[in-house]
């Protein structure tokens, strides 16, 4: 989240697309009912089905499934041709002025620069024209036409209400009057916000997505302003934790860059990571870029890093391909694997085409599994259709301490990480992660002691510092995430910062030289001298708007709304006196941690989006694979061809995997739409295991619009066949009238719904959902495509 | 010793008359219709508080509410609809459970004594120990709520959590509810509250929103901010709700007969005990019986 949980209360328009609050974060919707009961709020529910959210919003359009960006699109297009952005905003914070190279251009659903051999693009054409300096050539009026703001103009002015009625399927009257509602935010006394989860990121396009809702919130002035920003909602307790600390093949922990094969030496990789500003006002706060990555190598590898050898960079794997997670799948499904440990992931149920997840685990060796619960895959072996007689592969079931079985912290969607504490033992023989992976770890470095190893000095050499190491208390190593200086920290002014040895308190003070150690820069000040800042539970709000900066302790710095500079003029007033996020005094700025050089005046004018090498917020983005604008594609299935520009359909950037287990419909034979999602009374895979939650959703179902259902003589409750082109459940039928039939690319098009929660373990059983879905993913974050993929429904 | 607010106000089939004018507040609970979203944590909290086991479900037809009806082992329901009124679709999620009347029906129709009380603080509790399982409360709630155990042949109920209120607490399902739907307050507080809820209503567009406080029962102490106020039963609320005609005569005129001619009947014995004395039981035929 850009913003916060607390801080949706303070929103006039709230903008639920992409995902389910009322249903999937029911505790944090209690913002949403705030916004609406405190400040009138609406809010407008966009979604393939009338869901829980629909039922209590104040407009509501159904979409189909996979057309995001044609309705976001076509917003951005209604609020510039009624002239509905937030002129003096765009103009300060945001690239509009910037020119793009002349030869930059769009047409027939591709980018310049399209090589088809690879299916990949050369970017050149997608930079910035360029003074001297290096810094980027702008145009104030925005009138060149090889401004960004031009450049926007013509490629959203093909999203017409007319073309986002025909490629969504919603009825013009009511993508309008959702139109009017969301663009009403673009008056500098209106702040609107925008809540979305995995409804957007399970595309092929999903990250194109969420850019075009940047581009929606930066226009309408929205970006780092109290009740605005684009607020991500995680969907387990601890996943944005997760991705904070690297869990992605490509990401070291505070979202560094994992190495790659072409990065051989330190020089070169710090070199391509750390960007030159685009601007002369560009704070380009990622050239410090080397201090955060070697202080993470100096909690790594301590006094085994030096500058000597590059901080042992040379420890370092190089990724010399796409190692995410569906393309290890391919890669075990053929039998290129020899192992794998999974701790808290259930790839059976979770994966994509869960026939070939099964598969894959079959041509394994060995498999260990750590769970509370015996999960799918802990038992895939003997999954519906499986002769485990004909499984060779050995399973390990590790059994596992739940989250009240051990302390640490969670850290939520807001990035506010809280210490929570162990409430009990893990029963039995069960024990919490930490201590399963610290004794296979030290066990390991045994074997490479004893020589077994080809190239044993990242192991060997690997700091393990902890009090108990066959069990690493959690404080301890949160301290070290915090991290702590090696020596004494000098700052620009001479002056001692922090003595050897002791806690950081800011990131502002890590240093490329190998004098501090951090093992995740972005948490930096989460643990310091003052103690465990985490754990703080003050409840004192001198904002009013609920930002409680006393309550734990989010990332960064205690920021609880980034990009705040943006939420005041050229001269430091808030846009909105009434919600005041920082503001300058005269001598600096106050109120929320600012994220801004604390002390620089606004005359100073410098950018307020510190991180990006432009000091603005991003329109005009080189930084995805397929396009610095987003674009409609269809996904991988589609019903139509792109209305749009039929040749280019769907993303061209997006792989087809080729093994047998890999079939992609046609709309001939599978001619509906189907998108999977998540109910209240689950969470995931887990809670069928459970007694309460199996009793208030105890079956698989499937949800079938009413005319549909009538069509083919489906009642409701009875049992209906799902088939895709990977495999097919059975379930009952419901049948509802929360999902209605569509007109899209001029015919009749039929949407149904599954839910995913069941699974042939647990309480509870019933197919998995995931039998159905596809091989295929957004190019840049590597998410499958868990929604909007084809079908064909039959009654049993 | 009773605990604040849970002296006894009223009590079934029992002439009694509480000491007093109580100044223990009435507690009362609010569900705001407008701001249910059917997580159905109040279901759980229930069932989870008041260690209610139940049985395997099915999915109920028609949607995701999964349990069908109220039933002895679960006191706290939410019933979802689909409407189609035209110009567009409303889907009511909507919490049921006893309403704890200020006339409560079952109260009236109980022949037990003391199996149903109604304390000072509002709460309407039956007390499984002096029920005879006759069902006269079911016959007697205008908001069909009772459910009879197979197992013990008594009359289950939400207790309005009277356990957890007299111990300072609010009931379960208000703690448990995210959206801040449910709320729990004196009767006085939940009005004013409901009132204010109902103008923002209104000023939304629900011109017909309404507090619903059914004056059939004179009021519950389960109110609702009902969004169409002019239709309630489109959340599976009675419109105008009354105790039944048949309990109200039991209770009423009938019982004066009733008495009179029950108060014969103990005369007539009385004068036959003076004029014959006391039947004789010889011990064996005891024994016998026993066997």
């Amino acid at each position: 989240m850009t913003n916060g949980w607390t801080d949706i209360g303070n929103a006039d328009v709230v903008l639920a697309m992409g995902g389910n609050p009322a249903e999937n974060h029911p505790c944090g919707f209690k913002w949403v009912i705030e916004a609406k009961k405190k400040r009138g709020a609406k809010l407008v529910c966009i979604d393939p089905r009338f869901n829980r959210t629909a039922a209590v919003a104040d407009h509501f359009v159904q979409i189909r499934a996979g057309t995001d960006i044609a309705f976001l699109g076509g917003l951005i297009n209604y609020i510039l041709s009624n002239g509905l952005y937030h002129e003096e905003y765009v103009r300060l914070f945001t690239n509009a002025t910037f020119l793009v190279k002349s030869d930059f251009s769009f047409g027939n659903g591709l980018f310049s620069g399209y090589n088809p051999a690879s299916g990949t693009y050369d970017k050149s054409t997608w930079q910035y024209q360029q003074d001297g300096s290096g810094h980027a050539l702008q145009d104030p009026s925005l009138r060149d036409t090889d401004c960004v703001f031009q450049h926007l103009k013509k490629h959203f002015s093909r999203y017409t209400s007319a073309v986002v009625s025909e490629i969504t399927g919603a009825s013009v009257e009511d993508f309008e009057r959702a139109a009017g509602i969301i663009c009403s935010t673009g008056r500098p006394e209106k702040a609107g916000t925008i809540m979305y989860a995995l409804g957007w990121t399970h595309h092929s396009f999903a990250v194109q997505i969420i850019r075009a809702a940047a581009i929606l919130q930066l226009l309408l002035g929205n970006i780092g302003r109290p009740g605005g920003g684009v607020n991500a909602l995680r969907g387990h307790s601890n996943i944005q934790g997760g991705t904070d600390h690297g869990v992605a093949f490509d990401k070291l922990p505070g979202y560094l860059k994992s190495p790659t094969a072409d990065q051989q030496d330190l020089k070169h990789y710090l070199m391509e990571n750390t960007p030159k500003p685009l601007s002369p006002t560009s704070m380009n706060y990622w050239s410090n870029y080397p201090a955060f990555f070697i202080s993470l190598m100096k909690t790594m590898y301590g006094n085994h890093a030096t500058l000597e050898n590059d901080f042992a960079y040379h420890y370092l794997p190089k990724a010399d391909r796409n190692y995410s997670w569906v393309y290890l799948f391919d890669d075990m499904y053929q039998g290129k694997l020899e192992g794998m440990l999974t701790f808290g992931m259930n790839p059976v149920a979770n994966g994509p085409n869960s026939n070939k997840m099964i598969s894959a685990l079959s041509k394994l060796k060995w498999l260990v599994v750590a769970d509370c619960f015996e999960t799918e895959t802990a038992q895939f072996w003997r999954a519906p259709g499986i002769d485990p007689g004909e499984v060779d592969t050995e399973v390990f079931l590790l059994p596992a301490g739940i989250f009240a079985e051990k302390d640490g912290s969670f850290t939520n969607s807001a990035r506010w990480a809280q210490w929570k504490w162990k409430a009990l033992d893990p029963p039995g023989d069960a024990k919490a992660d930490q201590e399963m992976l610290a004794r296979i770890f030290l066990k390991v470095r045994e074997l490479y002691q004893e020589g077994a190893g080809a190239f044993p000095e990242p192991i060997l050499h690997l700091s393990w510092p902890y009090s108990r190491p066959q069990d690493p208390p959690l404080e301890e190593i949160a301290k070290e995430i915090n991290g702590h200086a090696v020596a004494d920290v000098i700052d620009g002014k001479g002056e001692v910062v922090a003595k050897v040895g002791e806690q950081l308190s800011t990131f502002a003070h890590l240093k490329d030289d190998g004098s501090t150690s951090c093992g995740n820069w972005l948490y930096c000040g989460s643990f310091t001298e003052k103690g465990n800042m985490m754990a703080r539970r003050g409840r004192s709000d001198p904002s009013g708007l609920g930002m409680y900066h006393e309550w734990a302790w989010n990332w960064p710095l205690n920021r609880r709304i980034l990009y705040n500079r943006a939420s005041c003029d050229a001269d430091g007033r808030p846009w909105d006196p009434t919600r005041v996020s920082i503001m300058w005094d005269g001598t600096r700025w106050v109120g929320d941690t600012p994220d801004y050089k604390a002390d620089s005046p606004p005359g100073a004018g410098l950018g307020a989006f510190i991180m990006l090498p432009e000091g603005v917020g991003k329109i005009f983005a080189a930084d995805f694979v397929e396009g610095p604008l987003p674009e409609h594609y269809e996904p991988v299935e589609s019903p139509i061809k792109n209305p749009l520009h039929p040749e280019v359909s769907s993303n061209p950037l997006v792989k087809r995997f080729v093994s047998d287990k890999d079939g992609y419909a046609n709309p001939e034979d599978f001619p509906i739409v189907c998108t999977t999602y998540r109910l209240t009374e689950h969470f995931h895979f887990w809670t069928k295991h459970i007694t309460v939650n199996s009793l208030l959703q105890p079956e698989f179902f499937v949800e079938i619009p009413y005319e549909l259902a009538k069509q083919k003589g489906i009642k409701d409750q009875d049992l209906v066949r799902v088939t895709s082109a990977r495999g097919s459940v059975e379930g009952k039928a419901l049948v509802t009238k929360r999902i209605k039939p569509m007109r899209v690319g001029g015919r009749e098009v039929w949407q149904i719904g599954i839910p995913i929660h069941w699974g042939f373990a647990g309480r509870v059983k019933g197919p998995l959902a995931n039998l159905l879905t596809p091989t295929a993913v957004d190019p840049n974050s590597f998410t499958p495509e868990y929604k909007g993929f084809l079908v064909r429904l039959e009654k049993v | 010793m009773a605990i604040k607010g849970l002296e006894i106000r009223d009590i079934s089939a029992t002439r009694y008359a509480a000491l007093g004018i109580s100044k223990v507040p009435r507690m009362t609970k609010l569900i705001d219709l407008s701001t249910c979203i059917g997580c159905k944590a109040c279901e759980v909290a229930c069932m989870e508080w008041n260690d209610l086991p139940m049985d395997e479900t099915y999915r109920a037809a028609g949607g995701y509410q999964t349990i069908p009806d109220l039933a002895h082992n679960f006191w706290n329901l939410i019933k979802f609809n689909e409407v189609d009124n035209g110009n567009g679709l409303l889907w009511t999620m909507a919490k049921h459970q006893c309403m704890h009347c200020e006339n409560p029906g079952c109260l009236r129709a109980c022949p037990a004594p003391g199996a149903i009380v109604q304390y000072t603080n509002g709460i309407v509790d039956f007390v499984q120990e002096n029920c005879i399982g006759c069902q006269f409360c079911v016959t007697g709630c205008p908001f069909n709520v009772p459910r009879i155990s197979p197992k013990n042949q008594k009359v289950y109920k939400c207790t309005l959590c009277s356990d957890r209120v007299a111990a300072g607490l609010e009931p379960a399902c208000i703690k448990a509810c995210p959206t801040g739907c449910l709320q729990f307050g004196t009767k006085e507080q939940l009005l004013e509250y409901g009132r204010h809820r109902v103008r923002e209503l209104r000023s939304r567009g629900f011109k017909d929103a309404a507090i619903y406080d059914p004056p059939g029962v004179m009021g519950t102490h389960v109110i609702y901010v009902v969004p169409y106020g002019n239709h309630p039963e489109v959340y599976g609320l009675p419109a105008d709700p009354r105790i039944p005609a048949l309990v109200s005569l039991w209770k009423g005129p009938l019982k004066t007969i009733g008495s009179t001619i029950m108060l014969g009947g103990v005369t007539a014995a009385l004068l036959h005990y003076l004029t014959y004395g006391p039947m004789e039981v010889k011990p064996d035929t005891d024994v016998k019986k026993q066997r």
